[in-house]
């Protein structure tokens, strides 16, 4: 026993606190392991992942907007082009008051209602930190002003862009169209196909017409500046440099002073014309009337304008040469003479006694001729000049929907032709299997009849019959139109040719063409339907008229155009081409209650084929187009 | 003269000369790593070497301070810091919706930085005193002292320095000799308890640990500095991107990067090799402390340095694990690394206590 208080064995202790201390030194050797191992799979083994995390934070790719191509007619005049000017920009989130912001710039200068209106209709589409144009082409006086007052209006920014011009009016927008803002649905799009990347720090794109159909030639490539910045987004320093790569121009078929003259023609009336080259296909004139001022749409237009455009009875957005349907009427004769011949149901000379109506066996209806009494003995040549639609009644009975249908399609009617334009219809060829299809009713015998003179189910685009006539110009050979002649890299300065689409080849006996194109030619002949449009014409023209009804007209009951208030009358059809030898230009028109082809639609034509081939200009007509310096 | 002279010498014969040298190594990192990460302002380089010089001078005086005087102060300084602890419950400043600081008038200050000292001092002189008659009651004694300051910091709430200080308080009772049966049982039960607690817990608090626990599910928030400067590090790679050369350091990526998020800037410009470097050289200071506490001829002295040893590495661990991902953020900064003067000046006071047990060898007088 010793004391009360056993003293501890000091040296016992000393050894259980060396132990204690080899226990510590153990722990702090395993947390060093632990942070080791973590840092070696950091630095180590995941190196290659974190690398990448750093350099996507520090480096920002900042776009740089290629300028867009141009476009030029085929003599070079500039149609659409880009121009710098300066607008004044508001960014919602920067402004301290909206609406007083609004107010003080409004004092400053003058703000339009429709500049207001399309200010608001952007800001609605748009976020609330992008920069909305309120006035864009600002004078210069007008940026001194805003210059000098910036400090005061936090948000508003005058900035330069470069701009859309369309200088060659209204005429030209159907086959320009326009470029817009991008919106949402573009940006889908855009997505969609991959293409969204370039389009960083684009604002713009085309909407619709070559603008649209050619926009990725037009637009270029986005260049890249890669931007080193800092956690709050300042760029610090340039990395490198993509530059942008500029958009193609295009040279285009058309030629702006022919397409001036052939809107001159058109008058008063509305409806559309085009003009092809029928050996390359070039479109050298597309007219499509009214038009509009394609300008109102690069900045976003104001909603009233838009309005009134879309609601005009007159659809001016309506390009009539590719979407407008009608029937082909009596244009489609030299076409169902040419099936005649081909499929052999006719001969050139077989004639027929034209009493002036038709009617099928065991029936009482009569199917008349638009010449009362008829126009007495009709061969095939004379079908075609006095249009006699009784020779054709018989002609598509004989034939047959089946083979009128297979026969016709050859042509491409029916059927889009591949303009390089977008919307284009396809019109209507209809046949005993699409009646089916389409109504789940048979074909009857008097439904072809009508369609041996173009009428009842065949709906045609201008663009389509001109294609067709095409054929007959060129000896069968399908086209497909272009707009489109040559493309320029800018910075190659070279033009590379755009060839033309070709759809195959239809085999035609020349003797047969021959006979049918004689028969066109007639048609411009003192006696034929259309000689007063061909008057004094130092070339040859070869054309045929038609009329596509508007409203039907009873039996029994006679079409008396005086009667008729305009807006009901007949669309006048004509299709040509010239010198009737050897054709250099197809021309398909459609006058809109123009009554019948011959007095007002080959006028037309014939206004096109004077500046065409001889270079005449109705004299008072003016046009002021500059000219690009190539 | 020669009498200051000699006087001098007396004073810094106190360091001890590997510590000092592994101690002026680190700080050289320091200064550089800061210089980096604060790009090169004059400022804060001047700042931190003001902060160094002062820290260097309290160790020195601490070298000089003989144990047997320092223990003394272990009972009125842990008296005083758990009375303002409790002062700060009752009329603390709240900030950040936590209740930490006392405001003095003239400073505001967190008591709970007194005990971290204070309370390895206050255990070291009560298991000293009992040296000879230590049983099972002392430590039960010791357990009570830890856990008043322990539980008044973490109702504060502070969870990360009630655990910083937890921490060292069981190092002190580890090496007083607290009975293996004891620690097991204790960890066994804290084990245990863990599903109760976290049932306790309110959503938020919950939601808390978790976004603790996982940075990556709040990349904007609370996990956008821990992914930060883990991708820092990782693109370190092996030998880093070079002095004042990381882009993630100098481009602003990583917050508080001269303070507590030092080592991402590190770790970004010096790669793994610097890494291991780093983690080697508190390695060492460890192993000298632990040398120093082997030898020490007292009791306290012997729980004081391996106690501050291992604290300064639980310290290093903490920092670099949150910094690196695997532990949650809390405001623990890095050892002799981190730009700041009250925990510099702290670090350095222990490691002053650590040398004045090298080179007090007498035995303590009673």
């Amino acid at each position: 026993m010793s004391l009360a208080t056993p003293l501890k064995n000091l040296d016992r202790e000393l050894a259980r606190f060396h132990g204690r201390l080899k226990v510590g030194a153990a722990f702090v050797a395993l947390l060093a392991i632990a942070l080791l191992a973590r840092a070696y799979y950091l630095q180590i083994v995941q190196h290659e992942y974190y690398i990448q995390r750093a350099e996507s934070n520090r480096i920002s790719r900042v776009p740089t907007a290629p300028n867009r191509g141009l476009i030029l007619d085929r003599n070079g005049r500039i149609l659409a082009e880009n121009y710098s000017a300066y607008t004044l920009e508001l960014t919602r989130a920067q402004t301290e008051n909206l609406e007083a912001t609004l107010a003080d710039v409004g004092k400053l200068i003058e703000i339009t209602p429709g500049q207001l209106r399309r200010f608001r209709r952007l800001l609605a589409e748009s976020h609330e930190f992008e920069t909305v144009p309120l006035k864009s082409r600002l004078t210069d006086e007008e940026v001194a002003v805003l210059a000098a007052n910036r400090y005061r209006l936090p948000g508003v920014e005058v900035k330069a862009r470069l701009f859309r011009n369309y200088q060659a009016g209204p005429g030209m927008a159907h086959v320009l169209g326009f470029i817009g803002r991008i919106n949402d649905g573009d940006l889908k799009r855009l997505r969609e196909d991959g293409r969204e990347q370039n389009y960083k720090g684009s604002a713009y794109i085309g909407k619709t017409g070559l603008e649209q159909s050619y926009e990725t030639l037009l637009h270029g490539r986005t260049g890249f500046d890669q931007m080193e910045t800092d956690a709050s987004g300042r760029a610090v320093r340039m990395l490198s440099r993509i530059p942008p790569v500029p958009g193609r121009d295009l040279r285009l078929h058309l030629d702006v002073e022919l397409q001036a003259v052939a809107e001159h023609a058109f008058g008063d009336y509305l409806g559309g014309l085009v003009a092809l080259d029928p050996n390359t296909g070039g479109v050298l004139a597309l007219v499509s009337k009214p038009g509009f001022d394609p300008n109102l749409f690069v900045d976003g237009i104001d909603p009233e304008t838009w309005k009134s455009l879309n609601e005009s009875p007159e659809r001016p957005m309506v390009n009539r040469v590719l979407r407008g349907i009608y029937p082909p009427g009596s244009t489609i004769k030299p076409f169902m003479a040419l099936a005649g011949l081909e499929l052999g149901l006719r001969k050139p000379a077989d004639s027929i006694v034209d009493p002036g109506f038709y009617s099928l066996p065991n029936s009482r209806h009569q199917f008349r001729d638009w010449k009362r009494g008829g126009h007495g003995v009709v061969d095939l040549r004379r079908s075609i000049s006095q249009s006699c639609d009784v020779y054709y009644y018989r002609l598509a009975v004989d034939m047959g929907i089946d083979r009128m249908h297979d026969t016709l399609a050859q042509f491409g009617l029916g059927e889009k032709t591949g303009i390089d334009l977008e919307g284009e219809s396809s019109g209507l060829l209809p046949s005993r299997e699409w009646k089916q299809r389409r109504f789940k009713q048979p074909w009857y015998p008097g439904e072809t009849v009508i369609a041996g003179i173009g009428q009842g189910y065949q709906l045609t685009t201008p663009l389509q019959l001109a294609t067709a006539t095409a054929m007959l110009a060129n000896g069968g050979k399908r086209i497909e139109p272009r707009l489109v002649q040559a493309v320029r890299d800018p910075l190659a300065h070279t033009w590379q040719p755009q060839p033309g689409g070709v759809r195959g080849q239809m085999a035609i006996a020349p003797a047969n063409l021959a006979v049918v194109r004689q028969g066109l030619v007639d048609v411009m002949r003192p006696g034929g339907t259309a000689s007063r449009a061909a008057a004094g014409a130092p070339y040859t023209i070869a054309g045929k008229t038609g009329t596509a009804q508007v409203v039907g007209i009873k039996q029994g009951a006679r079409y008396e155009a005086s009667r008729l208030s305009r807006q009901f009358r007949d669309h006048a059809l004509f299709i040509a081409y010239a010198p009737a030898e050897n054709p250099t230009i197809v021309v398909a028109v459609m006058v809109e209650n123009g009554g019948h082809g011959g007095s007002t639609a080959a006028p037309i034509a014939r206004a096109v084929f004077d500046y065409y081939l001889t270079g005449k200009r109705p004299g008072e007509m003016k046009l002021e187009v500059e000219s690009a310096a190539d | 003269m020669p009498r200051i002279s000699h006087w001098i010498v007396r004073r810094l014969s106190h360091l001890d000369g590997i510590l000092l040298t592994l101690v002026l190594v680190l700080l050289g990192i320091s200064l550089a790593v800061v210089a980096s990460a604060s790009g090169q302002s004059p400022a804060r380089i001047s700042g931190h070497l003001i902060n160094i010089g002062l820290a260097l001078g309290v160790m020195v005086v601490m070298a000089n301070v003989p144990p047997h005087l320092l223990s003394r102060v272990g009972p009125p300084l842990f008296v005083a810091g758990v009375v303002l602890l409790i002062g700060v419950a009752l009329f603390g400043e709240v900030r950040n919706g936590a209740r930490r600081w006392l405001n003095l008038g003239f400073v505001a200050f967190q008591p709970s930085e007194l005990l971290k000292l204070a309370l390895p001092l206050m255990l070291a002189w009560y298991f000293q005193r009992n040296e000879a008659v230590l049983r099972a009651r002392h430590f039960l004694v010791g357990g009570v002292l830890l856990l008043v300051p322990f539980l008044l910091i973490l109702r504060q709430p502070d969870l990360g320095t009630a655990m910083m200080l937890g921490a060292s308080g069981f190092y002190l009772l580890f090496f007083a000799g607290l009975p293996w049966k004891v620690i097991l049982g204790g960890a066994t039960l804290g084990a245990a308890s863990l599903p109760v607690v976290w049932g306790l817990m309110h959503d938020y608090q919950q939601r808390r640990v978790l976004t603790l626990l996982d940075p990556m599910s709040d990349p904007l928030g609370a996990g956008y500095h821990t992914i930060q400067s883990t991708i820092a590090i990782g693109s370190g790679g092996l030998f880093g991107k070079g002095w004042t050369q990381g882009t993630q350091s100098q481009l602003d990526f990583i917050p508080e990067r001269t303070t507590d998020f030092i080592f991402a800037v590190f770790g970004e410009e010096f790669g793994y090799v610097g890494a291991i470097l780093l983690v080697v050289l508190y390695l060492a200071i460890v192993a000298r402390g632990l040398v120093i506490a082997a030898r020490a001829p007292t009791l306290f002295g012997r729980l004081m340095a391996a106690t501050l040893s291992l604290n300064l590495f639980t310290y290093a661990f903490v920092n670099m694990g949150m910094v690196s991902g695997i532990l949650p953020v809390v405001g623990v900064p890095l050892p002799l690394m981190s730009y700041g003067g009250t925990a510099l000046i702290t670090l350095l006071l222990g490691v002053g206590i650590m040398m004045s047990v090298a080179t007090h060898r007498q035995l303590m007088t009673r």
